[in-house]
């Protein structure tokens, strides 16, 4: 029940950021500056963190939705509906833990000037 | 003399399958766009340096080449529908009235249509060259 909450929360939060995505990349139109600046707001701190919690959104939407496909068309998906969960959080945290550390060392490198 | 068996309930009207190719849809989309998108995430947000190499000309760069166009457009059109057919289906769970059911979807459809446009347009009219 968890796992279809969070699939609906993840679902929701991924199609408002799609619609303010469009709308940002579609300032290519209207010329370099523009989309130079409306991108560098991409690359801020914060907005960096929440650029993490965007691809976990998307990561476990993913994962989750390839389990509901494997309950629905497989003969066996159904009976192993709860196994498949957890291999979908194992699977969350091994492709989470090296896509954070690829996306904000440059952000932790910049603030405590290890660089 | 047999017994006389009562027909079942008869339908009002054939019944639709919408619903049916809605879930259809779900899930075939859902199996393009784990690939699309994660694909996406990972040169924009992971490769190479991240998110931040991003900019007009990495953009200029990329659609310069019609398979990243096409990509961009399939991803584009898919997720729209994929994320509209979800909000349908949750409003309706959620939304109790008649009229809010219906104002809700309508408001739905009008910013995806606005959207896919936009976002096509946006595509197919990129000028590398403008200042």
């Amino acid at each position: 029940m968890w796992s279809w909450v969070a699939h609906r929360i993840t679902g929701v939060l991924v199609f408002f950021f799609l619609f303010v995505h469009v709308l940002d990349t579609a300032l290519v139109r209207v010329g370099p500056d523009a989309y130079n600046t409306v991108i560098s707001s991409y690359k801020n701190p914060v907005m960096n963190l929440m650029e993490v919690g965007l691809v976990g959104a998307v990561l476990y939407h993913a994962l989750n939705g390839l389990r509901v496909i494997a309950i629905d068309f497989t003969e066996r998906g159904a009976r192993v509906q709860r196994q498949m969960l957890w291999a979908v959080v194992a699977v969350w945290i091994l492709v989470m833990v090296p896509s954070t550390y690829f996306m904000l060392a440059r952000t932790v490198a910049t603030l405590f000037g290890t660089s | 003399m047999a017994a006389v068996i009562e027909a079942p309930r008869t339908r009002v009207k054939a019944r639709s399958s919408f619903e049916m190719y809605s879930w259809l849809f779900m899930r075939m989309s859902g199996l393009l766009l784990v690939v699309l998108v994660l694909g996406h995430l990972f040169i924009m947000n992971i490769a190479g340096g991240g998110v931040h190499r991003l900019g007009f000309a990495f953009v200029a760069g990329r659609w310069a080449s019609p398979f990243w166009q096409v990509y961009d457009l399939a991803m584009l059109w898919l997720a729209q529908l994929h994320g509209t057919n979800g909000l349908r289906v949750i409003i309706n769970d959620y939304a109790q009235r008649p009229a809010s059911r219906f104002w809700l979807k309508m408001a739905l459809y009008t910013a995806t249509s606005l959207v896919m446009v936009l976002g096509t347009l946006v595509i197919f009219t990129f000028d590398p060259t403008m200042l």
